[in-house]
């Protein structure tokens, strides 16, 4: 029996290690891991459960990213697969790791910061955050709109370099 | 590809202690709530391409996309309240316009933007402010998609409370038309907060959130904006309901032929 539990253990972070290697579609630099949308790893036998939660319900990388689990440990011989949603807790961008941050900086996507969200409050025509140009690291920065290229971004633009660019919403 | 399409056992607590008939009334009701943002998503993305602006373009289909993600969250928690086999599709591409329980306000046409911003103004009132009490409601699942929702619904208000002050504080032309818009579309508002038998029930046994609870603070946010907006709202109006029977404007079934086009040509296609 403890024979049993100790190769779970094994296979489930054999499991966490392969999950590192799926990435987001749309953000090809980060992995699932690093956005923290994977909640559950659970191995029963040869029953694989992987749980992930969506960034937004909207977000059309869902499917991609399941597909992309089921191919990825297929390949590695896991037969018996379920990939399940689960909503609450709502994904938030909390659960980004310092990694990712670091990742999606140097890809030119400025990333969240943490205690940014203005959560369920309605601040109209508010301050906005004061985000950093990923490119020339400039502090004069203005955004253009809360609504961007996808989904979890919303864009900006450099006041210094001209640029504009896309920021990862800070969403808790 | 129906992966990541089935939602975790400890998503659905409460489903197996429903009685048959407080089952089929939920789901009546959640239906109601998926064709709400399946037919203001449609419309929102009929702008894709036609926005007055490039951001505002990707605003509106921005805010259609995260409607038509809770639709789906939504049609399949009905799909396995029905019980019967059929699929989030089959409730999306082969009801009948009858068979919609959308309110008429979220199938109003576009319009000019000003329309657009005030309609999604009215709905954005309404849907913050329900999801806000929904989070908290006995059923699990209607809880869980109301959480995550609401942080993307947030959003969308702040947008049309936004535009909807820039229009009306901003040129003559701007006001005058937004004007227009509110003096339009107000009727169809009433029709979100008056509960209809099936929603009496419901909250009765205290399913969903009393519509009484949230009006004030509805009617606070609209004052708000409005005042903001130099903007008067509009008094005894005469409100119009019917769609949440399933007694929809004309416009509806234009919608529903381009949007179950694809199903009613090709049943059961999939790509």
């Amino acid at each position: 029996m403890s024979e049993l539990i100790a190769n779970s253990q094994q296979l489930t972070a054999e499991i966490w290690r392969l999950l590192e290697e799926v990435t987001d579609p749309e953000v090809p630099v980060l992995s699932i891991l690093d956005l923290g949308i994977v909640r559950v790893v659970r191995v029963e036998g040869e029953q694989v459960t992987v749980t992930i939660t969506p960034t937004y319900s909207g977000c059309p990388a869902m499917n991609t990213i399941a597909t992309d689990i089921r191919l990825r440990l297929l390949a590695e011989g896991y037969t018996k697969l379920t990939i399940n949603t689960q909503l609450s807790p709502a994904w938030t961008t909390d659960w980004m790791t310092a990694a990712g941050r670091e990742k999606l900086e140097a890809y030119g996507i400025a990333p969240p910061i943490d205690g940014t969200a203005s959560g369920h409050v309605l601040n109209l025509f508010g301050k906005e955050t004061a985000v950093l140009c990923p490119l020339c690291k400039s502090e004069h920065t203005h955004l253009v709109s809360q609504f961007g290229s996808t989904a979890c971004k919303a864009l900006y633009q450099c006041d210094d370099c001209r640029e504009p660019f896309d920021y990862f919403k800070c969403h808790s | 590809m129906e992966d990541a399409m089935q939602f975790a056992p400890s998503e659905n607590p409460a489903l197996a202690t429903y009685s048959p008939e407080v089952r089929q009334q939920l789901f009546r009701f959640v239906l109601q709530l998926a064709d709400t943002s399946l037919i203001l998503g449609h419309r929102l993305s009929e702008w894709c391409g036609h926005g007055p602006i490039l951001e505002q373009d990707l605003a509106m289909a921005n805010i259609a996309l995260d409607l038509l993600g809770e639709t789906r969250s939504l049609y399949q928690y009905a799909a396995e309240l029905e019980g019967q086999g059929r699929t989030e599709d089959d409730l999306a591409y082969l009801r009948s316009a009858t068979e919609y329980r959308n309110p008429l306000l979220v199938e109003q046409p576009n319009g000019d933007f000003a329309d657009t911003v005030v309609r999604q103004f009215l709905f954005d009132n309404f849907h913050y402010h329900f999801l806000k009490q929904l989070v908290n409601n006995a059923d699990e699942r209607l809880a869980a998609i109301a959480e995550k929702s609401l942080k993307e619904a947030t959003y969308h208000l702040k947008w049309s409370s936004e535009w909807v002050i820039r229009l009306g504080d901003g040129t003559e032309e701007s006001h005058r038309r937004v004007e227009k818009s509110i003096a339009e579309l107000w009727r169809f508002s009433g029709e979100l907060t008056i509960p209809t038998a099936l929603e009496k029930e419901l909250q009765t046994i205290g399913l969903i959130p009393e519509y009484a609870d949230i009006q004030a603070s509805m009617t606070a946010h609209a004052e708000r904006v409005m005042e903001e907006a130099s903007l008067v709202i509009p008094q005894q109006v005469f409100m119009l309901t019917g769609g949440k029977d399933g007694r929809h404007t004309e416009h509806l079934g234009y919608i529903l032929t381009e949007l179950q086009y694809m199903q009613r040509t090709y049943p059961g296609m999939t790509w």
